[in-house]
């Protein structure tokens, strides 16, 4: 079975849920017998070519454990990444133009090369990789189209006009979970049509699965909940110890709304009115770092609060290594795969229960992120309860293990011949 | 001659709320009087009501053949006296009839044999008294909770003065043996009845399951299966909680009828009869001698003790409640020695249980947390609070103390000054 999948760069480069899903989903895919087509936004080499360490890295590295994985890898060239907003995208764009320009070119930015290039906003980037991704569909031989999140389904929808092959479309989040159900009807269009236009969609929850029908009209017989997994490796040996001897309490992912930070701030008030000596480590970058930083001192925990910033790689296991629990308390999580990165790690977990990964992890424990005293009691609760803190360490190891990339792979593949058998009908 | 010897196990645990961190030193009412209310209400109308008015009319029906037994937890009937006071109406009316008997047990439902021989023997004479003063009996067949048996508690119950003990037949313990016999432990002479879990559990778990290639269970079946221990045993020990009566198994599945059937059709056969455990150790001599090193229960497919104490929290919380079982009592606080008690019950335990994240799903059915680790943390916080309440009671006996020596020396300045 040949697929022609459209999704996103593989971490160490890309951050953040969707690329380690992609990489997971096709080194599974590869174990199920599977042929993966892997089409990417990435901006090319010539208009970064000042990027020369994260490029060389890039294709020295990783390009060469991508092709361990998939059989073919094509790049469009653009600056899209997952889940940029519009001022994030004009940001990018900017700052690519700004490389290979002079002090005064980068003045009169607006006459810049890559402004010629690409998409004069995120809207008209998106449209333009939707038409660039049409070649390919042409030119490619393949029997499924398997495509990731909103961006991507232009693309998805226009192979599927050009081949009539079916097409799957995976929801790793849906515009409602990342705008804290304040969708942009630009956004909403897209996912609802490539939602309409599939023959399968895959939900990466029971709960996505419910916002998918519920709130986009979908006939429910044809959209199947395929929970993410983690990928199994053992980081034992990193380094990780911080000299001090506090607890540490870690949040790690996007600071932004769907991600609940400010009720992780909330919480820790509470935790640090009852034991002064516990250190809140938030690692990540997003539009309300500021908004944290000044709410942190605000209410008085400047020196309780450490900001981390952007990690990646080996970093990230280091971060989860020297917390002694891990919070994810946000507000809308389709799946959430960090629990299952710090559990693999050693490390405890308190996540919400408005979570997909809550769905299917047991040794851990749940709170609604808006129950700021009961997240603040669970997590003074690890910190204080040494034989609690122990169990959920040796039980979350055992437990992670079962979520092997191979079983979602396997319903992907279950989901491709599902769909191959209803377009032959 | 086949006997059948009913017992019936009823309890109620006093369930605690989701008790904060925050709540430590504010708030020490821990128990969900809420929850609490409403599952005894539910269970009294679907089960203890119905359950007992029936096994009342079936003794009268039998004219005294029909015999069958109780053991009741303190915690049980002090929820019935405060939220369902009919149901002890009804079963003084049955105790009256002299076919029932009341077994012994620890008030609290707890696992204090295991961890303190004080308190054990504190809730066990607690739980004598309550039983005395509400029925009028004294109760001299024990058994422990859970069925936990082993030689240890054989020889503290001879002591003790108990005619028997009710114990599981598991499979563990008999091997190749029957449990249709009386046996006794090796380490001491009182007599001990087995659970026969096969025909227990047909009733108490398969009844009303269609998986079950028995289903549907008839009166007429379950007789046959009865009636063939003849010759192969003396009698039959019919063990289950009594909530499997419209509880567990419900009335729409008809298990009141089969209930009510059961004694007519098994008397038919004149040799048969039905006992309570004090007339099965009066008739029948002791045929075998089994020697339980290991505690068995009668929980779980494991039947040990590993669903109380099989993962850390478990043990931490145990051993923590225990420590401050002196301290507690010390403190001469009627409600936080109160309190304290009602953490002994064994549910608190169970609910902390993990094994049924990877096989089955009783264990959910009875937790009132979304997780065991939610009940260790409320239970820890609760621990927390009592041991806050123990500290001001220490520091008020201090206060206590130095004024009263204050007032000696006052006393002996004035003497001072009279003379």
């Amino acid at each position: 079975m040949r697929v022609l999948m459209f999704g996103w760069e593989f971490p160490p480069m890309a951050s953040g849920g969707l690329g380690t899903a992609c990489y997971g989903l096709t080194k599974g895919l590869k174990n199920q017998g599977a042929e993966v087509i892997f089409v990417m936004p990435r901006v090319s080499k010539d208009v970064t070519s000042s990027h020369v360490e994260l490029i060389s890295a890039y294709d020295t590295n990783v390009k060469r454990s991508m092709r361990e994985k998939i059989d073919e890898i094509i790049e469009i060239d653009s600056p899209l990444t997952p889940y940029m907003s519009n001022e994030e995208y004009l940001e990018r764009k900017n700052s690519l133009s700004s490389m290979h320009m002079s002090e005064e070119e980068i003045e009169h930015s607006r006459s810049d090369a890559s402004n010629k290039i690409y998409g004069r906003d995120l809207y008209s980037e998106v449209w333009r990789y939707r038409q660039k991704s049409m070649l390919i569909a042409l030119r490619k031989d393949y029997d499924i189209i398997h495509c990731h999140d909103w961006m991507t389904y232009g693309a998805g929808i226009e192979a599927k006009k050009i081949s009539g092959k079916p097409l799957v479309v995976h929801i790793h989040a849906t515009e409602f979970d990342r705008t804290g159900n304040n969708p942009n009807q630009y956004v909403y269009d897209l996912e609802r049509e490539g939602f309409h236009a599939a023959d399968i969609i895959l939900a990466v929850s029971n709960l996505t699965r419910n916002t998918v029908i519920e709130r986009y009209g979908v006939d429910p017989s044809k959209v199947i909940t395929v929970h993410n997994a983690v990928e199994q490796k053992d980081s034992s040996m990193l380094e990780h110890k911080l000299p001090n001897k506090t607890k540490v309490v870690l949040f790690l992912g996007r600071i932004t709304i769907q991600k609940g930070p400010d009720w992780f701030l909330y919480a820790a008030k509470k935790v640090l009115e009852h034991d002064p000596n516990v250190t809140f480590v938030v690692a990540g970058s997003g539009d309300m770092e500021n908004f944290m930083m000044r709410k942190a001192a605000e209410l008085g925990m400047s020196k309780n609060f450490l900001f981390a910033g952007f990690l990646k790689g080996d970093d990230i296991d280091r971060a989860y290594k020297m917390a002694d629990l891990y919070v994810m308390p946000s507000i809308s999580e389709p799946f959430g795969i960090t629990p299952l990165e710090s559990m693999r790690n050693g490390t405890p977990v308190l996540m919400s229960k408005q979570s997909g990964v809550s769905e299917v992890v047991r040794h851990c424990l749940k709170a609604d992120f808006w129950d700021v005293n009961d997240m603040a009691n669970k997590i003074i609760s690890v910190l204080e309860h040494a034989p609690l803190h122990s169990m959920l360490v040796a039980e979350g190891a055992q437990e992670v293990k079962r979520f092997t990339w191979d079983t979602p792979a396997k319903k992907c593949v279950d989901a491709y011949e599902k769909a191959l058998a209803s377009c032959r009908k | 001659m086949v006997a059948i010897c009913f017992y019936f196990q009823v309890h109620q645990p006093f369930r605690m709320r989701n008790y904060h961190v925050f709540d430590i030193g504010k708030d020490s009412n821990y128990f969900d009087e809420q929850k609490n209310k409403e599952i005894m209400e539910k269970v009294a109308r679907k089960c203890y009501l119905p359950t007992t008015r029936l096994l009342l009319s079936m003794v009268r029906e039998h004219k005294g053949k029909f015999r069958c037994s109780f053991s009741i937890t303190g915690t049980a009937l002090e929820q019935f006296e405060r939220y369902s006071p009919e149901v002890i109406s009804i079963f003084r009316e049955l105790a009256e009839t002299g076919c029932v008997e009341f077994l012994s047990e620890t008030y609290h439902h707890s696992l204090s044999f295991l961890f303190s021989k004080k308190e054990f023997h504190e809730q066990v004479d607690m739980h004598r008294k309550k039983i005395e003063w509400l029925f009028g009996v004294t109760p001299k067949v024990f058994r422990n909770t859970e069925l936990i048996f082993n030689n240890e508690l054989a020889i503290e119950l001879e002591k003790m003065g108990y005619k028997g003990v009710l114990a599981e037949g598991a499979d563990q313990v008999l091997d190749w043996r029957s449990p249709n016999y009386l046996y006794k432990s090796v380490s001491a002479g009182i007599p001990l009845l087995l659970k026969n879990y096969k025909l227990s559990d047909d009733i108490a778990f398969r009844f009303s399951n269609p998986e079950w290639k028995e289903h549907p269970l008839t009166v007429p079946k379950y007789v046959h299966w009865l009636n063939q221990v003849n010759g192969a045993g003396e009698v039959v020990n019919l063990f289950m909680d009594y909530e499997t009566f419209g509880e567990h198994q419900w009335e729409d599945k008809g298990i009141f009828q089969f209930l009510e059937h059961l004694p007519r059709e098994f008397l038919k056969n004149h040799d048969n009869s039905f006992m309570t455990p004090s007339e099965v150790i009066s008739s029948f001599p002791i045929r075998g001698e089994l020697d339980i090193h290991h505690p068995v229960s009668w929980a779980d497919v494991e039947r040990d003790l590993s669903a109380w104490r099989g993962n850390p929290i478990q043990e931490a919380a145990l051993k923590h409640l225990y420590e401050v079982e002196d301290s507690v009592k010390m403190s001469n606080d009627e409600k936080l020695i109160s309190d304290w008690r009602k953490l002994t019950t064994s549910d608190h335990f169970y609910y902390m249980c993990t094994k049924w994240f990877n096989d089955g799903d009783v264990h959910k059915y009875f937790n009132p947390y979304d997780s065991p680790y939610d009940s260790f943390i409320a239970f820890m916080n609760v621990l927390k609070d009592m041991e806050h309440r123990i500290n001001i009671n220490v520091d008020s006996t201090i206060s206590q103390d130095k004024l009263e020596n204050d007032n000696e020396v006052d006393k002996t300045m004035m003497v001072n000054e009279v003379s």
